[in-house]
């Protein structure tokens, strides 16, 4: 019987849910299962209601589920909420001497002396959640010990890491001698440990791979953890990060190093990107290859600062004034998103412009499984650069009109050749100019980048059958939910397929328009209230995209979720 | 050997007169004195008549936006400590629009050089009043006068910046010493130059300032002692100081970073596979 099995871990900010959550998720990495963890937190550092899902499976899962098997409730908010997500013999972890008047279904009810466990057995009742992480393990009859490797790991050898497996330890033999349950067997499945990573570690990864060197960000939920990650490997890589005064500096900043000849970035959410905007335009006509990733969150303003949205596609490919070319990527999955990243940075180099990674928070803070990122298939392409030895440095000019409008890019200060560039329109040495033919010129000459761009734009990915009745579309971070909705409404036999994009600018229009052509039904499936890929494919293939499944709560889509609201769209 | 045929630039289209033919003479002959050659140097500037300098000589130039020259400055400097990094700006540019990167600059004491042509009035939008304009300066937009000027000698110096100094756009000796100084100086250096409009600033001409300026090295003066040159910085009206107000060698940005300790970023190799090391620690 195949293993699809849901962990959640609920409680206030500053329990332990994140902690207790990411252990859960490593133990079964380690033990060679696939992973999906989301995390749903609240813009506070102490209180509110948290919780942390853990999706294990034998077989590669890229969504999160409903239902839940087990959880850790270390609060009385956990059972009173999801008390309905739990299937028919799941079983709720709690302390019946902390948390009272717990009402239920006493099958699915399992109290737990986990603080006096954690006194007596640990020494520290604030290990409470550890002991609860050995007794979610006991009911499955895991392995103890690969949990207190994990532990020795994240804790170390000394007192603290001690503690925390005596506490675990006292967990899972209350368990094993009180729980008279019967209860499903999860073992390690293989020897092969999987890499465990977040969609901004994915990023940071790719990022460090693809020579990035230079970082300037200012901290916004949810992309800080990417500068904080730079910063952490600094010394490590020869890496800078800069944290800027603010959004504004940042993009500036990461566009000065750039010129200078590093790769460099800068990283934000909604808000703060709307700081940066004059940062793109300065890129786009100084043509100054800069990545920018934009962890999206639910808008306008301040929005839902801790929660998920796609909310800014149409912002991303217009944000700016003037003509002038950029490209905007939106990873599928957290693997997607190293490849995506290092792709970003080649295409900044190779067009000389700026490119925009579009995540949101679900991709951002979820963790996945990744079985391997093979560095060898890492390229580094920096594009046209100047050479003085074929050339003469006295002749050189940075904005240079060539036919493919590429113009070879010198360095300052390396070599003899004087980089000059405006934000003032320009002429071909980057001198200011107020001449119509060099203006006309040189807009031509930055737009005819796009022409090679649009080549290198990949089909999007499709899934399921080549006809179908019902195509779903979406893009970015949805991926993995709506490929398994399409599974599980193929199951019930109905004719699906997917259509899904993680290259949206340039716009991929001739195989959009012929796969939407080709379905007599055709759902947008976005976490935005206006359907902004619809709209998008209506401005460039000319089709209208029939239905639309939005949601704009600040919460992921589920496999479920879309599959149940194509059914009612169906019928 | 470096002449000033070397920095000899495009033909400047300010108006005749202008203040800041006297920077950008002062600057040529600073640099030339130097002998730096123009490709060790990098001219950032941002907009306004001050932005069109670097246009005028020659270097690497970045011409960003409006308010935003320390920034870009700032990253390329870091991406390559073996460029001289000169900002340029006007008063609007450095201290309205750029105020927030002129303080956080300041503070975190990054190697810089900071012109800023201080004219009291904006020029390139005509005529309007600036952050410096002197209280109750009547133009369009301050038809009832101006409000208090900021003072960008003493937030320069609150701020950690780690040399300050005053010019005179109408003393091109003393300017292109300072600059020269500035230059040479590790860390931070604002250099505040009075430019005198004579298009829009009828007030704070040459003579007005001719009458009030002093050189603070006619007098014993020690710009290392942090509490008078605060003192100094809050002379302004019938007398004004102009030279180092504040000097001092204070730690710099650069020096904390440990990736710079491997030569510049730029010169850096790209090396993909060492990355490995990284994922390695998500097993």
């Amino acid at each position: 019987m195949p293993i699809d099995f849901n962990f959640m871990v609920g409680g206030e900010a500053g329990q332990g849910v994140q902690s207790v959550g990411f252990l859960l998720a490593k133990v079964f990495a380690r033990g060679g299962y696939h992973i999906f963890a989301d995390q749903d937190y609240e813009s506070r550092v102490r209180g509110g209601h948290n919780f942390f899902r853990v999706r294990v499976s034998d077989d590669k899962v890229d969504a999160i589920a409903e239902e839940v098997d087990i959880m850790i409730a270390l609060n009385m908010d956990s059972i009173e909420l999801h008390q309905p997500d739990m299937v028919t013999k799941g079983i709720i972890i709690f302390d019946g001497e902390k948390i009272k008047g717990v009402s239920g279904d006493n099958g699915s009810l399992l109290s737990i002396p986990l603080e006096k466990l954690a006194a007596e057995k640990a020494g520290d009742k604030l290990m409470i959640n550890t002991v609860a992480l050995g007794a979610a393990l006991s009911l499955v009859n895991y392995d103890l010990n690969m949990l207190n490797e994990v532990l020795i790991d994240r804790f170390g050898k000394g007192k603290v890491g001690d503690s925390n497996i005596a506490a675990a330890k006292a967990g899972y033999d209350y368990v094993q001698s009180e729980h008279k349950g019967n209860f499903r067997k999860i073992k390690p499945l293989s020897e092969t440990k999987r890499m465990l990573l977040t969609g901004n570690e994915a990023i940071s990864l790719g990022a460090i791979a693809a020579g990035c060197k230079f970082m300037a960000a200012y901290p916004m939920t949810p992309a800080s953890s990417i500068m904080e990650y730079i910063a952490a490997k600094s010394k490590d890589l020869d890496l800078v990060m800069v944290h800027a005064e603010d959004e504004i500096a940042a993009i500036n900043m990461a566009i000065g190093a750039a010129y200078a000849g590093v790769r460099a970035m800068t990283a934000t959410s909604g808000s703060g990107l709307c700081l940066m905007v004059e940062g793109i335009g300065l890129a786009g006509i100084t043509e100054t290859p800069i990545v920018i990733i934009d962890a999206q969150r639910p808008g306008p303003a301040v929005g839902l600062p801790t929660r998920t949205e796609q909310g800014d596609l149409q912002f991303v490919l217009h944000a700016h004034h003037g003509d002038f070319p950029r490209a905007v990527l939106a990873p599928a999955t957290i693997e997607d998103a190293f490849w995506v990243t290092v792709n970003a940075f080649n295409w900044a180099e190779k067009y000389q412009l700026p490119v925009i990674i579009l995540t949101d928070q679900h991709l951002a803070s979820s963790h996945a499984t990744v079985d391997s990122l093979d560095l060898s298939q890492v390229t580094i392409d920096r594009g046209m650069l100047f050479s003085e030895k074929e050339d003469d440095p006295l002749e050189y000019m940075r904005h240079r009109v060539t036919k493919s409008g590429i113009s070879p890019r010198a360095f300052p200060g390396l070599g003899k050749a004087l980089v000059v560039t405006d934000c003032d329109e320009h002429d071909e040495e980057g001198h200011l100019t107020e001449d119509a033919g060099e203006r006309a010129a040189q807009v031509q000459k930055r737009l005819r980048k796009l022409i090679p761009l649009e080549k290198e734009i990949g089909t999007p990915h499709r899934y399921g059958p080549k006809k179908a009745e019902t195509t779903l579309i979406g893009w970015g971070s949805t991926y993995g939910a709506i490929h398994e909705a399409v599974d599980i409404l193929r199951r019930e036999e109905a004719s699906v397929n997917m259509l899904h994009l993680n290259e949206l600018w340039p716009f991929p229009a001739k195989s959009v328009a012929d796969a939407v052509s080709k379905a007599r039904n055709s759902y947008a499936i976005e976490n935005n209230a206006t359907g902004q890929l619809a709209r998008l494919i209506k401005a460039e293939t000319g089709y209208d995209i029939s239905g639309r499944i939005l949601k704009y709560d600040g919460r992921p889509f589920t496999p479920a979720y879309i599959a149940q609201a194509v059914r009612k769209e169906a019928r | 050997m470096v002449t000033a045929s070397d920095y000899a630039g495009l033909k400047p289209a300010w108006c005749p007169g202008c203040g800041n033919f006297g920077i950008l003479n002062a600057l040529n002959r600073a640099l030339v004195e130097m002998k730096i050659e123009p490709n060790q140097v990098l001219l950032v500037s941002g907009i306004g008549q001050a932005g069109k300098l670097p246009h005028y000589t020659r270097g690497n130039v970045f011409n960003s936006l409006h308010g935003r020259p320390v920034p870009p400055a700032i990253g390329a400097r870091i991406a390559n400590p073996e460029l001289i990094v000169i900002a340029v700006s006007g008063d609007g540019d450095a201290y309205g629009e750029g105020g927030n990167h002129f303080l956080h600059a300041a503070r975190r004491n990054h190697n810089i050089t900071y012109l800023v042509h201080d004219n009291q009035v904006y020029g390139l939008t005509k005529g309007q009043a600036s952050p410096t304009s002197d209280v109750g300066f009547i133009t369009k937009t301050t038809p009832y006068g101006a409000a208090n000027p900021i003072n960008p000698i003493a937030l320069a110096i609150v701020s950690g910046a780690s040399f300050v100094a005053r010019g005179f756009a109408g003393d091109i000796d003393h300017l292109s010493n300072l600059i020269k100084k500035g230059i040479a100086h590790r860390g931070f250096a604002l250099i505040d130059i009075l430019q005198p409009c004579v298009s829009f600033n009828h007030k704070n001409t040459f003579q007005w300032y001719r009458e009030r300026i002093y050189n603070l090295e006619d007098e014993k003066y020690d710009p290392s002692d942090r509490k008078a040159a605060l003192e100094k910085a809050l002379i302004w009206g019938e007398e004004i100081p102009i030279g180092i107000i504040y000097e001092e060698d204070l730690p710099v940005y650069e020096d904390q970073l440990p990736a710079l300790s491997d030569g510049p970023l730029v010169k850096q190799k790209i090396d993909s596979r060492r990355v490995e090391k990284l994922l390695a620690e998500f097993m």
